[in-house]
């Protein structure tokens, strides 16, 4: 979790670097100098890596659901504590590995997060290709190891160690974001190892995977025959995998906090369940959208388009099934609930832009410019991070023992609520104005008359990272004086609220709890509290 | 509005955490309202072990079927070559030491049945462990067969083996970068030899837990899910050299 919140500020520093030198290309920072353009894509690589891999990937998964699950499902631990013990540890010198590319001769690599070959491949490509790329490489391979192990461990858990009358369908939805989200890992994961292996070959070995014959920098290279298209089939069938990955762990929170606070059952549970089931059985049916531009058959194009366009079915039913539990309940508008009503909204703003990109005639003109990017940030990397957050302010009491101050938490919710639309909005606009991603510095008449906008842009992502401060005030007072904290603050029914606050190390005292309810019991009529814990008696029964 | 009744029925009696009365067994994980007599612990680590393992086995098999899809692509992937102005493949066929191989291959499905015998040996053993604390009774006590020992010096021979296959290939000029197919039989070779050291180094784990007198049951566990992930190698193996043989 920490690892998460340190990865956060790390790829939010250097996005905020991204920002800086896009407006003003000739300011000169304080310790860091000037930022050259190759500097740029080193920042683009690194923020995405870093945010995908180590925030998006990690956090929800590593740091909600291995403290978490366990509890919510009545088990003592993880099925297997020391392999999880070992996947923080390769996890975390994934990390070290990724950021130690910024220090070695030539710095980090410039290839992005998505590390297309040739440029990732050949040593000599650019400045940060060197060394650099090799972290980069094993890096992203330790953490794919990693995630691997965590995943084994979320299976095994979720289906041996549930407490008695813990059924599937009894399991918080949040459980089951996560047992489906260690599916897609260890499906992903075991893919982009591959991908990852075959590159250092190429990088190291002089094989020809992915290295097409060609010249770099005026010098015949000693490779001939490979595919760069190859390592983009093998990525992108990793990488939309982990797009859900990033946001199922989210939709799982978002699921459970909306129906605590608005103290109504969950609109369709097994709605719920299915539709997040169709989105994991789609989502490796996709990959071919992220390669439109890349010279694909029309008709594979048309039939990725068509997969593609399916995937808003079960995320527009969810996003059905969240409104209507939030419909006509008697919402409680806490820090949490605010989150996770801001996911939903951002949910449904970034995925509109989907179908658009969806069909291979409007993303052909669109891919390469910031239209996609405003696109996934808004709902891979805003959404999901709405989530975290969520959840986070949610089990604070559950882990610390003290609240969270409200009023600080709801400034927070309110400044990055409305710094992210400002951010990632105009970017849409300027996408559509045929501005270009990944250019450090547009050097056309056209957009330099789009550079209002950026400098837009930039304020705003000044205004919203200044925001997140609060956060980390909030955290620290928190944590020294917040509140004590109840077993149940929010009235809530899954397990982790029937123990104590913070919870023995066996998380229930070395007792086992017994589970008789579904996890979204609010306003039974008849029952004595407006809301059933999963552990009280059938008492009340009405057929 | 909804009523309350339970989202799934509950068939078991409705005892609480908190509520007087016994408590129920610890056991039941994912018991879906299984009534559960309280297994024995080592079973039930067993039990989440061998389902560990199958977890584990999924991506093991993604990253080699990754493999396996770049090599069919790479394999017909044509190639332009500038110095004959032309479109070329330039798939070279690997010779495969295809006798070392056959040796290989032996020597690992002979291993294969080794392991099994020491993970039925140490089932016997963990069953008769309660009795042969009674006096006069002196079942199990015999000098057992070193299944698991043997299966480790098979395990060996088969990477000294693959080994020398390396240096065969290498003796005739065919190193990891002169062409694509050698590159694909260093890399599948290579990623299957080091998955099956992690078994061997399993076994020796195993094997240690003599010498630290650690559990029986703890060696069980790790003999029986090492046997399932030693056939799986092997079976891995036979598929490799199948690819290798018949799509050089």
């Amino acid at each position: 979790m920490f690892l998460g919140i340190v990865a956060v500020f790390v790829g939010m520093f250097l996005s905020l670097l991204m920002r800086i030198h896009l407006v003003w290309p000739a300011a000169v920072l304080p310790f860091l100098g000037d930022i050259k353009p190759e500097t740029y894509l080193t920042l683009v690589t690194m923020h995405g890596t870093i945010m995908v891999f180590f925030v998006l990937t990690t956090a929800p998964q590593g740091g909600f659901g291995n403290y978490a699950l366990p509890i919510q499902i009545g088990a003592p631990d993880m099925a297997f504590p020391v392999l999880n013990m070992l996947s923080f540890w390769i996890t975390f010198l994934g990390f070290v590995v990724m950021v130690g590319a910024f220090f070695v001769t030539g710095g980090a690599p410039l290839h992005g997060w998505t590390g297309y070959p040739p440029l990732s491949a050949l040593q000599s490509s650019g400045p940060g290709e060197a060394a650099g790329a090799d972290f980069w490489g094993i890096g992203i391979a330790l953490f794919c190891v990693g995630a691997l192990l965590g995943g084994l461990n979320f299976i095994t858990t979720t289906l041996d160690m549930r407490a008695r009358g813990m059924t599937l369908m009894r399991m918080p939805l949040t459980c089951w974001a996560w047992f489906l989200t260690a599916i897609l890992g260890l499906l992903a994961f075991g893919v982009l190892l591959a991908a990852c292996i075959l590159l250092l070959m190429d990088r190291n070995l002089r094989t020809s995977f992915f290295v097409p014959a060609g010249t770099i920098n005026g010098i015949v290279t000693a490779h001939k025959g490979g595919s760069p298209l190859l390592w983009q089939h093998l990525f992108w069938f990793f990488g939309h995998p982990e797009v859900y990955i990033a946001i199922l762990p989210s939709m799982g929170i978002v699921s459970t906090l909306l129906s605590v606070f608005s103290r109504k059952p969950v609109f369709s549970y097994k709605t719920i369940v299915y539709s997040m089931l169709t989105i994991v059985a789609l989502s490796f049916t996709v990959w071919g959208h992220h390669m439109f531009i890349s010279g694909m058959s029309p008709y594979s194009a048309y039939g990725f388009s068509v997969t593609t366009m399916a995937i808003t079915v079960p995320s527009a039913v969810l996003t059905f099934c969240w409104i209507a539990t939030l419909w006509r309940g008697k919402i409680r508008f806490t820090t949490p609930a605010l989150f996770a009503i801001g996911f939903v909204s951002l949910f449904v703003s970034g995925g509109v832009s989907g179908p658009f990109l969806a069909q291979p005639a409007l993303d052909i003109p669109l891919h390469d410019t910031y239209f996609v990017t405003g696109h996934f940030h808004l709902i891979m990397g805003v959404a999901s991070m709405f989530g975290i957050l969520g959840g986070f302010y949610y089990w604070f009491p559950k882990m610390f023992g003290k609240m969270m101050n409200e009023t600080l938490g709801k400034l927070h919710f309110w400044f990055t609520f409305a710094g992210a639309y400002a951010i990632f909005i105009p970017m849409h606009y300027l996408g559509l104005a045929g501005y270009p991603r990944r250019y450090s510095q547009p050097e056309v008449g056209y957009l330099r008359d789009l550079m209002p906008v950026q400098r837009f842009i930039t304020i705003a992502a000044f205004i919203t990272i200044a925001g997140q401060l609060i956060f980390l005030c909030n955290l620290i007072w928190s944590l020294a004086k917040g509140r004590k904290a109840t077993d149940n603050p929010w009235e809530a029914t899954t397990l982790e609220w029937t123990t104590a606050t913070p919870p023995p190390h066996d998380n229930f005292g070395g007792l086992t709890p017994v589970v008789h309810n579904g996890p979204y019991e609010y306003s039974v009529p008849g029952a004595p509290r407006d809301y059933v814990m999963q552990t009280d008696p059938a008492t009340v029964t009405t057929h | 509005m909804a009523t309350f009744t339970p989202t799934a029925p509950a068939h078991h009696p409705l005892t609480s955490r908190g509520i007087g009365g016994t408590l129920p067994p610890i056991a039941g994980g994912g018991d879906n309202n299984r009534p559960d007599p309280g297994l024995p612990d080592y079973r039930r680590r067993l039990r989440r072990a061998r389902l560990g393992l199958l977890v584990i086995l999924a991506p093991v098999l993604m990253l080699f079927v990754s493999f396996t899809s770049a090599y069919i692509v790479r394999k017909g992937l044509p190639t332009f070559d500038p110095a004959t102005n032309s479109v070329v493949h330039d798939w070279l066929p690997v010779p495969l030491p295809t006798t070392l191989f056959l040796i290989n291959t032996i020597v690992l499905l002979a291993s294969s049945v080794t392991i099994e015998r020491a993970r039925r040996q140490i089932v016997r053993q963990a069953a008769l462990a309660p009795v042969s604390d009674i006096p006069g009774v002196s079942l199990g006590t015999e000098r057992e067969f070193p299944w698991l020992g043997i299966t480790i010096l098979l395990g060996i021979a088969f990477l000294t083996g693959q080994w020398l296959a390396w240096r065969d290939l290498a003796d005739r000029g065919f190193f990891v970068s002169t062409g694509p197919s050698s590159s694909f039989f260093y890399l599948l070779t290579g990623a299957h030899a080091v998955h099956l050291l992690g078994g061997v180094l399993a076994l020796l784990i195993a094997g240690s837990t003599v010498i630290l007198r650690r559990p029986l049951e703890s060696r069980r566990i790790v003999v029986d899910v090492t046997a399932w992930y030693w056939h799986f190698m092997a079976l891995l193996w036979i598929y490799i050299f199948a690819l290798l043989e018949f799509a050089r």
